[in-house]
């Protein structure tokens, strides 16, 4: 396969929903145990980190530091949702219940059950973000009137994270080295792109890094503007960052996933 | 009915997978129902039903969902899907399983539900990989009994196995392929007439009874301890080897389908 066929456009069609669908299916099965690490998880970061740490804590850029991490909190189940379900979930699917071989038997393309995951990774993470606001709102920790925003933004930040986890899916010589890409770049991100401290308190070459490379400080700046209504422009490089290597990794994600599948 | 003979190896699967649209082609080209199948793969795979080697049935439902969720992939709408998939669990008699999960199905029930999950597109031609490996005698007479009915209602079905006494009841037309070519091509009475005539004298190796084969200019095989002798007359030569030879340990036996495939493919172990 030549360089170029990675960003070719693949042929995806409205099956696709067909696999999201299979997918909500098996989520809403269980869906009692899948609604509750979003609703708890903010609880106990806020309880811990947000009011017992933060009383330590001055205020960062003019915010308590509960109001500073809460929004930071809900782009990082962003990440984990889509990230994991288009790892470890999908590679499961395709690996060990072949699933995705019995549904290419169908008119179904893989094009298609890829592009299925992918959105389906995207809607995990809306969903927890759904789940997360009201929790957050809550404390009053975040502006309600714009919160809603952050919910197709979550969606569009999942699809990213959906991505990013199917490249490593078409890599991964088994379900044991997914760990690399955790552990060597989503949990340095999870702690490094201005969740728990700002970006600022980084050495200036480190923060051109972060900008340049780590998806997640556009999804934390991101949710943070929306969640304090403070909309500036700044926002709008944040999403425009995203939709670009977004746009490239689903195509390059899905044209690695063929290549892996097709045999 | 159709059946694919051959080693392990020999690109049976890969075969099948082509027809179903999986893998491509590499050269040459390839039509099924007339629409050619690297531009027109959602077409052909709607009329067509799959029962692979592995079973993948989807885990995470039930037997019926199972069939539900399928249908979903054929656009087939739910009400109809629904009775579709009733009349099927009936068919394969596994009504009483309905809402159990697949893991908890034992493997002859497995293989019955993936029958059933080929068929709710109503298909026109059914493709069938191994369907009955690993499966006990009751499962397997199951199994070819619903064959046999299939093809009674006119469906076409393409079938590989390693169960040469399968392919032999089941089949109309085989090719035995190694390698990737085409080997033989014929119903079984052809391809076994053709290769061994229609019947075999097994008899214990000894330099005596070689002798007296090459007298006779029979047409024989030595398979370590044991000479295979191919004849139509199978009668003829165990009396003519027990008077001329005065050997008496040899039986006669109809030539198989399984003689055919070694002595084509040789008796060596594949990968």
């Amino acid at each position: 396969m030549r360089i170029s066929e990675y960003f070719s456009l693949p042929k995806v069609s409205s099956k696709s929903y067909k696999v999201w669908q299979r997918n909500k299916d098996v989520f809403m099965k269980d869906i009692k145990l899948n609604f509750l690490p979003p609703f708890l998880e903010p609880l106990l970061y806020l309880s811990a980190l947000g009011f017992g740490l933060g009383r330590f804590v001055e205020d960062i850029d003019g915010v308590p530091y509960a109001n500073f991490i809460a929004p930071a909190l809900i782009a990082i189940s962003v990440m984990y949702a889509s990230f994991f379900e288009c790892s470890y979930s999908s590679y499961v699917r395709m690996y060990y219940q072949k699933t995705f071989d019995a549904i290419i038997a169908t008119p179904v393309t893989i094009e298609d059950v890829i592009a299925g995951e992918l959105l389906w990774g995207a809607t995990r993470s809306m969903v927890n973000a759904a789940v997360m606001i009201p929790v957050i709102a809550l404390f009053g920790l975040i502006d309600i009137r714009y919160a809603l925003l952050i919910i197709p933004f979550a969606f569009l930040g999942g699809l990213l994270f959906a991505a990013i986890g199917m490249c490593f899916t078409a890599v991964t010589p088994n379900i044991m080295s997914i760990n690399y890409p955790v552990l060597l770049f989503i949990t340095p991100m999870f702690l490094f792109s201005g969740t728990f401290f700002p970006l600022s308190a980084l050495p200036l070459p480190v923060q051109y890094f972060a900008i340049a490379f780590l998806p997640l400080t556009h999804i934390v700046n991101g949710i943070r503007l929306i969640g304090y209504g403070t909309l500036e422009p700044v926002l709008l490089f944040d999403l425009a960052w995203i939709i670009v290597v977004c746009a490239v990794l689903l195509l390059v994600s899905i044209n690695m996933m063929k290549k892996r599948l097709i045999v | 009915m159709f059946g694919f003979l051959g080693p392990n190896g020999a690109g049976k699967t890969t075969t099948m997978r082509m027809i179903q649209c999986v893998s491509p082609l590499t050269s040459g080209n390839l039509e099924i129902f007339g629409l050619d199948a690297m531009s027109r793969p959602r077409e052909i795979k709607s009329h067509i039903g799959v029962v692979p080697q592995e079973n993948n049935l989807d885990m995470d439902f039930t037997v019926y969902e199972n069939l539900l969720v399928f249908s979903r992939y054929f656009d087939i709408p739910r009400d109809e899907a629904e009775r579709r998939a009733n009349e099927l669990l009936e068919f394969v008699h596994l009504e009483d399983k309905k809402d159990t999960m697949t893991e908890s199905l034992s493997g002859g029930m497995k293989r019955r539900l993936i029958l059933a999950r080929a068929l709710i597109n109503r298909p026109k031609m059914l493709i069938l990989d191994e369907p009955t490996v690993g499966l006990d005698p009751q499962a397997r007479h199951m199994i070819w009994d619903k064959l046999r009915s299939l093809k009674k209602q006119g469906v076409t079905i393409v079938l590989t196995s390693h169960y040469l006494d399968e392919i032999e009841k089941l089949c109309d037309r085989l090719v035995v392929m190694d390698y990737g070519k085409i080997l033989v091509e014929g119903s079984p009475a052809q391809v076994i007439e053709k290769y061994v005539g229609s019947g075999i004298v097994e008899a214990e190796h000894n330099p005596e009874l070689i002798d007296c084969l090459e007298k006779k200019e029979a047409n024989y095989e030595v398979i370590g301890d044991l000479v295979h002798i191919y004849t139509d007359n199978p009668k003829q030569i165990a009396e003519y080897l027990t008077m001329e030879c005065s050997l008496s340990k040899l039986s006669a036996r109809p030539a198989t389908l399984e003689d055919v495939f070694l002595k084509l493919t040789g008796r060596r172990l594949r990968e």
